[in-house]
């Protein structure tokens, strides 16, 4: 597939806005158990303005994604089959929420009301990344992302950029036990995104050597050489470029491993050390560093699906 | 979109009728406009060629109407430009008229040879041809000679009719179809139709064609032969079909020369000619009687194969005979080693053909008379069809390999019956057909029309257009001794040998539907720089030149004076009997053009400009007794032209009559345009059903056809098995006959190739290659979907062909080191193109192949000089020469078979090697050629839309890239570092 | 229930091309128009089209085939297209069983051609909506068409008759009687999006004595 830039930065941009506002409340699950934890009405209040800012650049992004985004009211009618659609439901609910959320504690609400909205925001914000993730998985076609690993990544990659960033936030707020505390999950949920996009990874690699999908199937013609001399057309059409990258296969083999060095390894050593320093500078980093590479996850997690209808877009002549 | 009414109910629709000329097939369009732009192109339901079907072609016709390299305006080449160099001035018609009018006149007055006339896919041959001799040149063709006069010339010399438009398969009645040489659209819709009914009806379809695409891909087996050898396969097949006793004896006894008996005796001055009685009938031998008899006798018992001496001692052969006796070193393994086909392969078809024609055929039950008067109670029908073009006919060996062809059909008893090779009005002619030629130089005459016709068939070596020393009368040397039987002319010569003068210089070349300067040119790069030519006064080598094209061509670029024709859907034409008809198997059939739109621009009809110019020069057709113009304009002449004084025959042959009651022959009919116009702009008249077979003999036919002027005289058109013509040609060349006599250097090789029976020899070119070092034949095919050269203009057809590869086998890419796609040099003896590889399985090995005219020259047709067509397509013509190199028949002898002047275009042998790295762009290149005045500016986007404004209906720019432009300025520096961080990843630029 | 279709005969089709653009020649002026071309005279011309005739060679020489296949959208009787449409813009009729897409609905965000396996939906870069084949809508029902006319554009360009039109739920159907007695198959079956249109095989007919 093309990745699509909109959307690549519609999912990073709102999984770190997701894994943020539970990191939020995880924290003040915390600020409630531990005395030595007193954080305040602002650092939520701006914590929940910083969701809302992450949420409303990936739904900026998406709306690049739209030809037609003064129709995208539209988009709600069909939750029934569409999960799409129930995205286009659930991101603005999740938005609602977390405005909620940060006008509370501008005005000082109670730790009850917060926490009872936290955790109804919790619920919608875990249907959110159900939601995405299930837009891939649920083509069954595109056996890439028709699996379960798809949310599975999107929930973790989303909450460990959401962590990392909390934790460096945390920092700049002046309150080192979180950004350990926030820095520490962030290691941890990465750590499980690398099991869970390695396995996807070893698991697409083999698929690759198993198609179902085959030129016999695509044409009914079975004999074992079948191959394609024309696709009908020569100087590109929307199935040349909506479902190719077109780059060489070198070029997709070092994006693939610029994310894979920079989402693990670089991010958690910046995050290590920042941990260990308490350097809100070297978390913020940490940050930046998986931020990047989770956008060059997501241009691989495109670039890497090889949709059915390639088949019949293979060759000019 | 939801469903509703349909679009059509929208504003003010109008349906037309008329005849499609996207390609020469001549398909009934129905025409819908939407408030006067064209909406909807359908074939004519009601039209009996296509019956409703259309091509990707005709479908298209939109987006060649509203082209934007259409020429608007007359144009004159701009003071100081060069030809080539594409600079126009803009000039009204009455200067154009006026320029041409003065020039032509001088010309016609004094040397009217000095004036040529060539025209290309020209459909309107009567009418050019018509021109030419009423001014008195003979320099005049069209594109026959370099398409496939051979087919013609070939088959029509044999048995009367010809495969192209002439004749064709009769798969309603086959079982067995065996296709030669055949790519994707020859007969268009027509034979798609047919080869689609007949699989249906369980028909096996065989193709004989070294690449397997378009009609082949369909055919139940497919035989990859090595271009240029089919001669050999079809004598192979005949000799076992002979041996096997497989042939159809009574029909060539009947109806071709066969049993009639040749001269063996060396010393006998009539030596190889056939015996004949005192009254010229032929002689045959009587098996029962033991004695010569008179083939007109029609006796029984008449022997096929067989050696005699006559009553006074001359010793005679049958032809049959003599036929046996060249296919003798024809054996299968033979013709295997020639042709790649596997002997036991062509064992196997031969069987095939012979047991199907023979045994699986049965009778049709109509009744009907032959020449001779006998009655016959049925026809017998032929189950075994056959269909040829190009493949047989683009090879300097062609006439002869298609002679072979013609036998093989009558061996099998094909001709003219059900199931096998069936006529198309105006054939059967007599052989030789048709008018005859001037023969002397004399017949050449200031202020006088030619006496003659420019082009016609020789009938012996008299009829020959050559002066007393047995040189050419015509520029381009047809009818001469380099190539006796050239019907067509040698249009591939004429720019050659109007720039060397040699026979002589001529001052204006006139050039009509051709693009001489790009695809319908051998040696493509060397002729531009002809056209481009002066001599050392300055003045070009040809003075003058004039080119009426509808489109902004390469040929435009190299015009002193352009012509803007209009298109098909904006005139009037008509495809006449007189010309090549679309007939069908049934009868005549003839169709007219009606405009559906008013001329765009300055366009006007070439065909109005030649009744202008006819008027004003005063041709004794178009001038009535007191020296007034006769004819108002095209349609005019149409309606009241005929061919004598008071022949009712015009080049119509529907509606004729005062009231329009008379079909084939009437006087001129006022109203006949209305007429054609009612009836779908097409008329077909019904042959009875005696007379749609074996009309070679049919009486009944033979005396219809005779009437209505199809045919000179009604007598039977023999098949000429063996072919006294060539005969003749040969005795002149051995010196043992009187009248004209070719020149020394010439005579081996008119004695060669003249053979009265058929024969396979190398085609010229490769017997003058050194085929080690250019191992592979380099063919053409013609893409169903484009049109030669002129539908790159096309938006929607250049997405289907947009630049071309060079197809072969993988193993030539493993022997060269190269893959799939790269770019290599395909290299001739003559030169060499640059172009892209794709390995392919559907071809002969040793062949490479492309389609034809794709590439195109920089900027020409109104495409951006960046276009594929200019940077990844290319020309195969670069690598084919028009004149083959000097040997003992002399210096310029044209790259063309022998016999009839068909340009050799397949015979061309390369070699295929890699490019370097940075050579990713095809060779050669030419400086963009600029837009002429009058031409449309060319948009970035379509959005086609008659209800919208048609072409005008530009396509919106999306939200976000009216956005993005708006941002560009703070963007761009962002894209800029993007990009680099990419750039740095991946490791790839851009 | 009626199930529109194609059956395309692969037996007769000679890849001509005229399916291609007479559908593009209709429909461009037609309600699912227009289909625009970006570059119509530059380099890489690149439009909408409905339908496209690709090419197939199959075996090596001299036992080459070499197989034109047209493919345009199959109506698929499960269409994978119309679920995921956020905004019911992409929609099966209930009526007819033809796939559409309702352009003011669209908001163009290309899910439903993510969806199709089989690269049937063309994205109108200029107006920003997915369109598709239609199975000629407008055509087909159009009653100030004479009746013979009332079938897509495509079937009646289509010079070989490779392209028969039909309701593939009548068993009398000429389509329904043509996929069954010539195996008419589905493409990518085992998907199991079950297109409406199908493809008759190449059948090879043999000379007596043709052991090849
Ligand atoms: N779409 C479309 N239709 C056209 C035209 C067009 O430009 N476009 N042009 C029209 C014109 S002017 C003409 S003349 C006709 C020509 O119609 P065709 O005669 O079909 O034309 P070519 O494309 O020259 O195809 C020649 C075929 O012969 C094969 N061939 C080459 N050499 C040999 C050989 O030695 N033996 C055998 N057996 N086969 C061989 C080639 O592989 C090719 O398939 O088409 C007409 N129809
Ligand atoms: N290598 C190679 N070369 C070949 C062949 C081959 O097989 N291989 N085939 C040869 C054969 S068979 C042929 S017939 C020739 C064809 O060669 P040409 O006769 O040169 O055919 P086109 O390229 O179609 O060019 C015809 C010209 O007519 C113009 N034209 C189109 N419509 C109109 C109109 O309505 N009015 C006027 N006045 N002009 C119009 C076009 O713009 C174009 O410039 O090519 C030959 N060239
Ligand atoms: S075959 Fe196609 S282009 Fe040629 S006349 Fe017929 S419809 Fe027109
Ligand atoms: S129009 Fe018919 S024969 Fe031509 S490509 Fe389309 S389906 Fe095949
Ligand atoms: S072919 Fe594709 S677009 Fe058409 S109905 Fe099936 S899934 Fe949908
Ligand atoms: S592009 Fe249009 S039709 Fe397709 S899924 Fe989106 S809204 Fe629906
Ligand atoms: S049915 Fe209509 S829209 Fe579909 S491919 Fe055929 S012509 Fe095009
Ligand atoms: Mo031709």
């Amino acid at each position: 597939m093309h990745p699509a830039f909109s959307v690549i930065f519609l999912t990073t941009l709102i999984g770190v806005g997701q894994g943020l506002f539970i990191a939020l409340n995880i924290g003040q699950v915390f600020d409630l158990a531990r005395d030595d934890i007193n954080l305040g009405h602002g650092f939520y209040a701006w914590g929940g303005f910083l969701v809302l800012s992450f949420l409303a650049l990936g739904l900026i992004a998406s709306v690049f994604h739209l030809g037609h985004p003064e129709r995208a009211w539209r988009a709600v009618t069909q939750w029934r089959t569409s999960w799409l659609s129930r995205e286009v439901i659930v991101l603005p609910l999740f938005m609602l929420i977390v405005f909620a959320y940060m006008l509370g504690h501008f005005n000082g609400m109670d730790a009850e009301q917060s926490l009872t909205l936290g955790l109804v925001g919790i619920i919608v914000c875990f249907t959110l990344f159900v939601c995405t993730g299930m837009i891939y998985a649920c083509l069954r076609f595109l056996r890439e992302w028709a699996t379960p690993l798809t949310v599975v990544n999107f929930i973790l990659f989303g909450s460990a950029s959401g962590f990392i960033f909390a934790a460096a936030y945390a920092g700049w707020a002046g309150q080192p036990e979180l950004l350990e505390l926030f820095g520490e999950i962030g290691a941890w949920l990465t750590l499980g995104a690398l099991v869970s996009r390695g396995w996807t990874l070893k698991r697409n690699a083999e698929l690759r050597a198993r198609p179902k999908t085959t030129t016999q199937t695509a044409t009914g013609i079975h004999h074992p050489e079948v191959r394609q001399t024309s696709m009908g057309l020569m100087g590109g059409s929307y199935n040349t470029r909506e479902f190719f990258h077109g780059m060489k296969a070198l070029a997709v083999r070092r994006i693939k491993g610029f994310f894979l060095v920079m989402v693990f390894p670089v991010t958690l050593a910046l995050l290590l050390a920042g941990t260990a320093l308490d350097s809100a500078f070297l978390v913020s980093l940490a940050f930046l560093a998986q931020y990047l590479g989770l956008i060059a996850e997501r241009w691989y997690f495109f670039a890497q699906v090889n949709h059915p209808q390639n088949i019949y877009y293979q060759q000019v002549g | 979109m939801q469903t509703g009414s349909a679009v059509t109910n929208n504003g003010n629709i109008e349906v037309k009728n008329t005849t499609c000329y996207m390609c020469a097939c001549r398909c009934g369009i129905r025409v819908t406009l939407q408030d006067g732009i064209v909406r909807y192109i359908q074939g004519n339901p009601d039209h009996p060629l296509n019956q409703g079907v259309i091509c990707a072609k005709g479908s298209s016709g939109i987006m060649k109407q509203y082209s934007p390299a259409r020429l608007t305006k007359p144009l004159k080449r701009k003071a100081g430009a060069e030809r080539g160099d594409s600079e126009f001035e803009e000039i009204t018609w009455d200067e154009a008229f006026d320029i041409l009018e003065k020039r032509l006149a001088h010309l016609r007055a004094t040397d009217p040879k000095k004036f040529a006339l060539f025209t290309g896919r020209d459909q309107m041959q009567a009418l050019t041809g018509l021109f030419a001799r009423q001014f008195g040149t003979p320099n005049y063709a069209a594109h026959g000679g370099f398409c496939s006069v051979n087919m013609a010339a070939g088959m029509i010399y044999s048995i009367g009719g010809s495969f192209w438009e002439f004749g064709g398969p009769d798969l309603e009645h086959a079982k067995v179809l065996m296709m030669f040489g055949t790519a994707e659209d020859h007969h268009s819709n027509p034979l798609k139709i047919a080869l689609s009914k007949f699989k249906r009806q369980g028909g096996r379809f065989i193709s004989v064609n070294p690449v397997r695409t378009g009609y082949s891909a369909i055919a139940d087996e497919w035989v990859p032969i090595k271009p240029g050898t089919d001669g050999a396969f079809i004598m192979a097949m005949m000799r076992i079909l002979i041996e096997e006793g497989l042939v159809d004896e009574p029909f060539l006894v009947d109806y071709s020369n066969s049993a009639q008996l040749v001269i063996q005796d060396p010393q006998h001055p009539d030596f190889g000619r056939i015996a004949r009685n005192t009254q010229g009938s032929p002689l045959v031998w009587s098996g029962k009687r033991q004695q010569a008899v008179s083939f007109d006798a029609r006796e029984d018992g008449i022997v096929l194969d067989g050696a005699f001496t006559l009553a006074d001692g001359t010793p005679v052969k049958t032809a049959f005979r003599l036929l046996k006796e060249q296919l003798a070193e024809y054996t299968p393994e033979y013709a295997e080693q020639i042709t790649g086909i596997p002997a036991a392969d062509i064992v196997r078809l031969a069987r095939e053909l012979g047991e199907t024609a023979l045994t699986k055929g049965g009778e049709l039950p109509i009744a009907w008379t032959d020449c001779w008067g006998r009655q016959h109670a049925s026809i017998s029908i032929r189950p075994v069809a056959f269909h040829a073009m190009r493949g047989l006919a683009a090879h300097s060996n062609g006439f002869q390999t298609i002679r072979a062809f013609s036998l093989l059909l009558s061996l099998l008893g094909t001709i003219d019956r059900p199931g096998g090779f069936r006529h198309k009005a105006p054939y059967p002619r007599p052989i030789p057909p048709g008018p005859a030629i001037p023969s002397s130089p004399d017949d050449v005459q200031p202020g006088k029309p030619l006496n003659g016709a420019p082009l016609g068939s020789p009938a012996s070596p008299d009829d020959l257009f050559v002066d007393a020393n047995g040189q050419p009368v015509r520029l381009d040397k047809a009818f001469s001794w380099e190539h006796p039987l050239s019907l067509h002319g040698l249009m591939h010569n004429a720019i050659t040998n109007a720039w060397r003068g040699d026979p002589y210089p001529i001052d204006t070349l006139l050039i009509f539907m051709a693009n001489m300067a790009w695809n319908s040119t051998m040696n493509t790069s060397e002729i531009r720089k002809m056209l481009n030519d002066k001599r050392a006064d300055g003045e070009y080598k040809i003075p003058f030149l004039v080119v009426c094209d509808a489109f902004q061509s390469e040929m435009v670029a190299y015009a002193d004076l352009v012509l803007p024709d209009t298109t098909y859907l904006e005139r009037h034409d008509c495809i006449s009997m007189l010309d090549r008809p679309i007939s069908e198997y049934d009868g005549p059939v003839d169709s007219v053009r009606i405009p559906v739109v008013p001329p765009t621009g300055q366009c006007k009809p070439f065909q109005e400009v030649l009744v202008e110019l006819a008027s004003r020069l005063k041709f004794p057709a178009f001038t009535n007794e007191d020296g007034s113009r006769k004819f108002k304009d095209y349609p005019d002449f149409i309606t009241r032209f005929e061919t004598a004084p008071g022949s009712g025959i015009g080049f119509l042959a529907g509606w004729r009559g005062k009231d329009g009651s008379k079909a084939m022959r009437g006087e001129p009919n006022p109203r006949q345009w209305e007429m054609y116009e009612k009836n779908n702009c097409v008329f077909h008249y019904h042959l009875p059903r005696e007379q749609q077979y074996m009309r070679n003999w049919n009486q009944a036919y033979l005396d219809w056809a005779h009437e209505n002027g199809l045919i000179g005289k009604n007598a039977p058109i023999v098949i000429q098995v063996y072919s006294e013509i060539l005969q003749e040609f040969r005795m002149a060349a051995e010196g043992r006959r009187p009248g004209k006599q070719p020149p020394e250097h010439l005579r081996e090789r008119v004695k060669t190739y003249c053979d009265p029976l058929p024969f396979y020899y190398r085609p010229l070119e490769t017997q003058r290659s050194d085929c080690d070092t250019y191992p592979l034949n380099a063919v053409t095919q013609r893409p169903m979907a484009m049109y030669h050269s002129w539908d790159s203009q096309n938006a929607w057809l250049r997405q289907i062909h947009t630049y071309n590869y060079l197809y072969m086998s993988p193993r030539l890419g493993q022997q060269g080191g190269f893959e799939d796609g790269d770019w290599v040099w395909v290299e001739s003896m003559h030169g060499k193109v640059r172009c892209m590889a794709r390995f392919s399985e559907a071809v002969e090995p040793g062949t490479v192949w492309t389609w034809n005219a794709i590439g195109k020259a920089a900027g020409a047709w109104n495409l951006d000089p960046e276009a594929n067509e200019a940077r990844k397509g290319f020309l195969l013509n670069h690598l084919i020469a028009e004149e083959l190199p000097p040997g003992p028949e002399g210096e310029h002898l044209s790259n063309s078979d022998p016999i009839t002047g068909q340009a050799g275009w397949y015979d061309v042998q390369v070699r295929v090697y890699k490019a370097e790295e940075d050579e990713d762009f095809s060779w050669p290149q030419f400086p963009a050629q600029p837009t002429v005045p009058g031409e449309p500016s060319r948009p970035d986007t379509l959005a086609y839309h008659a209800a919208r404004g048609g072409a005008a209906n530009p396509a919106p720019t999306p939200w976000h890239e009216q956005f993005a432009d708006k941002l560009a300025p703070l963007t761009q520096p962002l894209q800029g570092i993007g990009k680099r961080i990419v750039s740095a990843i991946t490791g790839e630029k851009d | 229930m009626t199930q529109l279709a194609l059956v395309i005969d692969l037996n007769v089709c000679v890849g001509c091309h005229a399916c291609v653009t007479s559908c593009k020649e209709w429909n461009t002026s037609g309600q699912a128009g227009p289909m625009p071309d970006d570059n119509p005279y530059g380099a890489d011309p690149s439009g909408v089209f409905f339908n496209r005739v690709q090419t197939y060679e199959v075996g090596s020489f001299p036992h080459t085939e070499t197989v034109h296949f047209p493919k345009s959208c199959l109506h698929c009787e499960d269409p994978p297209c119309v679920p995921v449409c956020p905004t019911g813009a992409s929609h099966k009729r209930e009526a007819d069983g033809i796939v559409l897409v309702d352009y003011d609905k669209c908001i163009g965000c290309k899910y439903c051609s993510w969806a199709c396996p089989y690269g049937a939906r063309e994205f109108d870069e200029h107006s920003q909506v997915m369109k598709k084949c239609t199975l000629c809508v407008d055509r087909i029902y159009d009653q100030t068409l004479p009746e013979q006319e009332r079938k897509p554009a495509c079937v009646m360009a289509c010079p070989a008759n490779a392209r028969i039109f039909g309701d593939i739920h009548d068993p009398d159907s000429q389509a329904s009687q043509m996929i069954r007695e010539q195996q008419g198959y589905a493409l990518m079956p085992e998907l199991g999006t079950q297109p409406a249109n199908h493809y008759l095989p190449r059948h090879i007919r043999r000379g007596s004595d043709d052991s090849a």
